[in-house]
C-alpha cells in the first residue's frame, strides 16, 4: 500500500503491544480495543499468544480502521514494548515514522535504538511501584498503566474507560478504582511529558452502531444453543475450548429451570476426542441435537467414528477450530490446515459436508445451519473455524434471530407413520434424493433397526454381497450430490469492469482479500472474487472458475489444500489456479495478497508495499 | 447378522409376560456364532431376563463395539434399536444415547478385547460417570474373529490353541470396576443360566453402571486342555459367593424368603435383590473387604461369581448433571432457545 502521511491517518493505524503472558495485559488490551469501538471507530484486534500459562512473550495488535477493514494490514505504527525479551525484535518491526513506547524504569541497550522512529519512555514499573503494594498487583497495574499512556497519546476518553471497567468488574467495584488509578497514572505522565495526542490518534465516529465485538467461538457456541443442541461432549483442546465454555455459560444462564435447578442440556467432558465424538453420535442417533468442538489433533482421533457416522448415516456437528499443524504444531497460532483432513476424514470412501465461516457473525448462523444440515442429510457436518476467527474479537453486525425459525429435523418417521408401515427399511431411497428415512429408539418396535458400520443392504440388514453393498454406497454419493443444493452458496464480489483475473478464498482470509481487492482496484487492477462457504462445491463454483483465466487461490496453509479440493472436485484446469499461501501462523494480511497478485499481474509492481511481517 | 430369516412360528401355549408377549417376541436374528459358543447362552439369558421383566422392546437400546460378543446385540429383542459401533467405543455411544434419553434401558454387550484392550479407557470412564446401563462382558480370554490371539483377560500361564503360553498378567474387569467405584459388579458363567438371569434383571433395574463379567468359553479357539477359559476349567474353578434372586417391585409381596438367610437390597424402583450368601464371610456391600476376598480366591485360581458388590446410594450421571426427568431429546424449542428477545439481551455485552 502507498504510505500515507501520518497527519492523514487519524483513525487509521496499528498499535502493537508486546507483553509477557499471564501479566494481565489481556484485560488492558481488551479495554483499549473496546474503548475505541465505543467511540464509534471500527477496530480490529488480534492476540498472538504462546501455548503457555505464564512467562512467555505475547503480542496484541489493534488496528484502528475508519474504513472498517477486518484483517491485518501488515504494518505496525505504534509499538508498546513491555517485554525485555522481545524488545529488539519489537523495535525493528515499527514502520518508519512510527512510535515506540517502552518502560523506561530500566535503560534499554543503545543497540536497539532507531533514528527513523520516535521513542517514548514511560517509567511504568516505577510509577506502579510507588503507587501500589504487592508484587502481583504491581505487575498487573503496570500493564493497565500503559493503557492510560495510550489513552493520552491516542486521545481516548477516560470516562468511557471507566464505564467499561465498571461493566467488567460489576461484581468487584474496588477493582474499578484501582484500575482507574493505574490508567490515570499513565495518562497524567504522558500528558505532562509528551505532546498529546500523537498525529496518529482516534477521533470519535459513528460507524459502529448496530455492530458488536465478538469472537467466533462465542458466536458458534451461542448458535448451538439457538439451534437447540442438548448434548455437548468434548475434550479440552486449544483453540476450541472457549466454544464449549461459551455454550455452557449461555446454557447455565438460559437453560436452567429457575424453580427446580434442572438443566435442559447435558455437558460432558469426555476422556478423549474418540469418546467425545462417540457421545455425539450416540446422542444424535437417539434424537438429540449434539455436537463437539475440537482442533486438528482431535479431528485425526475422531477419524474412525466419522467413517461410521458417514456410512451408518448418523447426524453430527463438529466444530474444528483450526490451529497450526502438523502434529501438535503451534497450538496457539492460526492456519486453515484441516480442509483436506475434514473433507475426506476416515478410511474408505468418505466425504463430509464442511462449512467455512469467514467471521463470528457467520459462525453464529452457520452453527445453526450445521444442525439442520446434519439432520436433513443424516451425516456429520464439520464447521471449520480457525484460531483467528475463533479466539479474536471481530467487529461484526449484531446477531439477529427470527422467532419463526423451526429446526429442520430431516426425515424422521413419527409414530403415526410408523404404525402404518408394513415393515421399516432404514436405507431405502424413497424420494430419489439419496436421503433415506430414519427412526428413533423408544417409539415403536416396528421402527427398530440395527445401526452398523459393517456392510449393509438398503433394507438395513448385514451383507457381504457386492451388488447390495454398491447399492448403498452409490446412494450415499447421490446424497452427497443432493447436499450441494442445501449448502450455503458462495459469495461473489465482482470487479466493476470485466476481468479474467480472480481470487478464490474461504473462511478467515476473506477480510484480507476484500481489503486487497479495494487497494488493487485503486491501482487499476480489477479482480473478481469468490468466497466458497461450503464443501461440496455447487455449480456456481464450477462456472466462476471456468470464466477466469487466472485464479489466485488464497489460503492459510502450506500445501494449497483449498486448491487441491478445487482441482479434485471441479472440472477446472489445474494450471489456471495460482496459489497464494500464507502459513506463518499469524492471520493473513492484506499486503501479503496485494504483493502476491502484483507479482503476477503487473510486470513491474509498485514497491511501496509494506513488508508483511511474518 | 444372518442371511437366514428366522421362522415366526409360535405355539399358542407359550407363556406370556405382563405385556402379553412371549419369549419369542424378545428374540432377534439367528446367531451366526460357532455352535456351542458361550455367547449364545448369554443371549438366551438376556432374552429370558428381559422377557421376565416385561420391558417394552422399543424402550431398550442395545449397544456394542466390535467382535464376536458385539455381534450378539442383533440376536435378541429384534423390536429394539441396536447400535453396533466401532471397536472399544461402545461406552461413548451409550453415554451419548443415555444423555439424549434417560428413560430407555441401555444394554451394552462387549468382549474382553473390546473392553479390556482397545476400549479400556472408555470402559473406565463410563464407570466413573456411573452411567445408567447394563454392561455385559462376554469374556473368553481370546480374540476369536482374528483366530485365537490372547486377550488382556488371558490368565498367566494359560495356553493358546497353537501352543503359546501367556506370560502377561490379566486385567480383571471385576477388580478394576470395583477399584474405579462401580456401583454394581457381578461375575457369572455362560453355563449357569440360573445364576445369570436374575443378575441381568437386577443389573437392568439398578440405577447406575451395572457390570456383569460373564465367563464365556470360546469353543473354537479357547476350549482346549491347558486353557484357563475352557468349559471344563471354568466349571471346575468358578465359585459362587453370593447368588442373587431378583424380585420385581410388583411381585414383591408374593415373594417368600426366610430372613437371615437372604440379605435384601432395595433398588430405586422398589424392586429387591435377595442376596444368598454362599461364602459366609462375604459382604457384597463392603468394597474393600469384597475386593480383598475376590483377590484371595483369584490367587488360588478360583473365580468368585454372583453379585459381588452393590451400592444403591451412588448418584448416576443424570442425577449429577441435574437433567430433567424427561428425555432431553423430547424438549421443545421454547425450552431450549431464548428467542429474539433473549438474543437482544445477550448482545448488550458485546456492544
Amino acid at each position: 500500500m502507498p504510505v500515507v502521511p501520518a497527519q492523514d491517518r487519524v483513525n487509521d493505524f496499528v498499535v502493537k503491544i508486546a507483553t509477557v503472558n499471564g501479566t494481565g495485559s489481556a484485560s488492558a488490551n481488551t479495554l483499549l480495543m473496546k474503548a475505541i469501538f465505543r467511540s464509534g471507530i471500527p477496530v480490529m484486534g488480534k492476540n498472538y499468544f504462546p501455548s503457555n500459562i505464564q512467562g512467555l512473550p505475547t503480542w496484541y495488535e489493534i488496528r484502528v480502521t475508519k474504513d472498517g477493514h477486518v484483517a491485518r494490514s501488515g504494518r505496525v505504527d505504534i509499538m508498546v514494548a513491555m517485554n525485555a525479551e522481545t524488545y529488539g525484535k519489537d523495535v525493528r518491526e515499527v514502520a518508519t515514522g512510527g512510535w515506540l513506547i517502552y518502560d523506561s524504569t530500566w535503560p534499554r541497550p543503545a543497540l536497539f535504538t532507531r533514528e527513523d522512529i520516535t521513542v517514548i519512555g514511560v517509567p511504568l514499573a516505577k510509577l506502579c511501584n510507588e503507587n501500589f503494594t504487592g508484587v502481583r498487583t504491581r505487575i498487573l497495574m503496570k500493564n493497565i498503566c500503559y493503557a492510560g499512556v495510550l489513552a493520552a497519546l491516542l486521545d481516548l476518553d477516560l470516562a468511557r474507560m471507566r464505564e467499561l471497567l465498571a461493566e467488567t468488574y460489576a461484581k468487584k467495584p474496588q477493582l474499578v478504582d484501582s484500575n482507574m488509578k493505574a490508567i490515570q497514572l499513565g495518562y497524567d505522565y504522558a500528558k505532562a511529558h509528551f505532546a498529546c495526542p500523537l498525529p496518529l490518534h482516534c477521533a470519535p465516529m459513528d460507524k459502529t452502531a448496530g455492530h458488536i465485538l465478538i469472537d467466533g467461538n462465542t458466536a458458534a457456541g451461542l448458535g448451538a444453543m439457538y439451534a437447540g443442541a442438548t448434548v455437548a461432549a468434548w475434550y479440552p483442546i486449544t483453540p476450541s475450548t472457549s466454544l464449549m465454555d461459551a455454550f455452557k455459560a449461555f446454557c447455565d444462564k438460559w437453560r436452567v429451570d429457575p424453580a427446580t435447578g434442572r438443566k435442559n442440556f447435558a455437558f460432558i467432558q469426555a476422556e478423549d476426542e474418540l469418546a467425545a465424538i462417540g457421545m455425539v453420535l450416540g446422542a444424535s442417533w437417539n434424537g438429540a441435537r449434539s455436537f463437539t468442538a475440537t482442533s486438528g489433533p482431535g479431528i485425526s482421533l475422531m477419524g474412525e467414528f466419522f467413517g461410521l457416522a458417514y456410512y451408518a448415516e448418523v447426524p453430527a456437528v463438529i466444530f474444528d477450530v483450526q490451529r497450526v499443524g502438523p502434529s501438535t504444531g503451534m497450538p496457539t497460532r492460526t492456519q486453515q490446515c484441516d480442509l483436506l483432513a475434514c473433507a475426506y476424514a476416515s478410511h474408505g470412501d468418505t466425504k463430509h459436508l464442511c462449512l467455512y465461516p469467514a467471521n463470528p457473525e457467520e459462525c453464529f448462523y452457520f452453527s445453526v445451519a450445521a444442525f439442520d444440515l446434519a439432520e436433513r442429510l443424516q451425516t456429520p457436518v464439520m464447521v471449520l473455524l480457525d484460531l483467528d476467527i475463533g479466539m479474536n474479537d471481530w467487529m461484526c453486525r449484531e446477531l439477529k434471530w427470527d422467532d419463526a425459525w423451526q429446526p429442520d429435523r430431516g426425515k424422521v418417521l413419527p409414530l403415526e407413520e410408523i404404525v402404518k408401515l408394513e415393515k421399516f427399511h432404514r436405507f431405502l431411497d424413497k424420494d430419489d434424493d439419496g436421503i433415506p428415512y430414519r427412526t428413533l429408539p423408544g417409539v415403536h418396535p416396528k421402527a427398530a433397526y440395527f445401526t452398523r458400520g459393517s456392510g449393509h443392504n438398503q433394507f438395513g440388514a448385514y451383507t457381504e454381497d457386492s451388488a447390495e453393498y454398491q447399492v448403498v454406497v452409490d446412494r450415499l454419493i447421490r446424497k452427497f450430490h443432493t447436499a450441494r443444493t442445501h449448502m450455503p452458496r458462495p459469495v461473489f464480489e465482482m470487479a466493476g469492469a470485466r476481468t479474467d483475473v480472480a481470487i478464490v478464498a474461504a473462511g478467515s482470509s476473506d477480510g484480507a482479500v476484500r481489503e486487497a481487492l479495494a487497494v488493487l482496484q485503486g491501482m487499476g487492477i480489477n479482480v473478481d472474487y469468490m468466497r466458497v462457504r461450503a464443501f461440496p462445491f455447487n455449480d456456481e463454483v464450477d462456472k466462476f472458475l471456468d470464466s477466469h483465466r487466472l485464479v489466485f487461490v488464497v489460503e492459510q496453509n502450506r500445501d494449497a489444500q483449498l486448491r487441491s479440493l478445487l482441482t479434485l472436485e471441479t472440472p477446472v484446469e489445474k494450471s489456471r489456479l495460482r496459489s497464494l499461501l500464507h502459513y506463518s501462523g499469524l492471520p493473513i494480511s492484506s499486503s501479503f495478497i496485494i504483493e502476491g497478485v502484483l507479482a503476477e499481474v503487473a510486470p513491474k509492481p509498485l514497491r511501496s508495499v509494506a513488508p508483511h511481517g511474518a | 447378522m444372518t442371511f437366514i430369516p428366522k421362522p415366526k412360528v409360535r405355539h399358542p401355549s407359550l407363556p406370556r409376560n405382563e405385556l402379553g408377549l412371549t419369549r419369542r417376541d424378545y428374540e432377534g436374528a439367528l446367531s451366526t456364532l460357532c455352535a456351542g459358543c458361550g455367547h449364545d447362552s448369554i443371549t438366551a439369558a438376556l432374552t429370558e431376563a428381559i422377557w421376565g421383566l416385561s420391558l417394552e422392546p422399543q424402550n431398550i437400546a442395545k449397544l456394542s463395539g466390535i467382535g464376536c460378543s458385539s455381534k450378539t446385540t442383533a440376536y435378541f429383542v429384534g423390536g429394539a434399536h441396536g447400535f453396533n459401533s466401532v471397536h472399544g467405543r461402545m461406552p461413548s455411544i451409550a453415554m451419548g444415547a443415555n444423555a439424549a434419553n434417560r428413560n430407555l434401558s441401555y444394554i451394552g454387550v462387549s468382549g474382553d478385547g473390546d473392553t479390556l484392550s482397545i476400549g479400556l479407557g472408555q470402559f473406565c470412564h463410563a464407570i466413573r460417570r456411573n452411567l445408567n446401563m447394563l454392561y455385559v462382558i462376554e469374556n473368553n480370554g481370546v480374540y476369536g474373529l482374528t483366530k485365537g490371539q490372547f486377550s488382556a483377560s488371558a490368565d498367566m500361564g494359560t495356553k493358546a490353541k497353537k501352543g503359546d503360553t501367556n506370560q502377561q498378567p490379566p486385567i480383571d474387569p471385576v477388580l478394576l470396576a470395583m477399584n474405579l467405584g462401580a456401583s454394581f459388579v457381578a461375575r457369572s458363567f455362560s453355563g449357569d443360566k440360573e445364576q445369570l438371569v436374575p443378575l441381568i434383571q437386577a443389573g437392568l433395574r439398578h440405577r447406575g453402571f451395572a457390570l456383569i463379567d460373564v465367563l464365556s468359553p470360546c469353543v473354537t479357539f479357547n476350549d482346549h486342555e491347558g486353557s484357563t477359559k475352557s468349559y471344563a476349567y471354568t466349571r471346575e474353578h468358578y465359585e459362587p459367593a453370593v447368588n442373587a434372586d431378583f424380585v420385581p417391585f410388583e411381585r414383591e409381596i408374593k415373594a417368600e424368603y426366610a430372613e437371615g438367610e437372604r440379605l435384601p437390597v432395595v433398588l430405586h424402583d422398589g424392586s429387591r435383590i435377595l442376596l444368598r450368601k454362599i461364602a459366609p464371610d462375604y459382604d457384597p456391600t463392603d468394597r474393600v473387604a469384597a475386593s480383598a476376598y475376590i483377590q484371595e480366591r483369584l490367587a488360588e485360581g478360583e473365580f468368585l461369581t454372583g453379585l459381588l458388590y452393590i451400592d444403591e446410594g451412588q448418584k448416576e450421571f443424570h442425577e449429577l448433571n441435574a437433567t430433567p426427568d424427561g428425555p432431553l431429546n423430547g424438549l421443545s424449542l421454547p425450552a431450549l432457545s431464548p428467542g429474539a428477545k433473549g438474543l437482544d439481551k445477550i448482545m448488550a455485552r458485546y456492544r
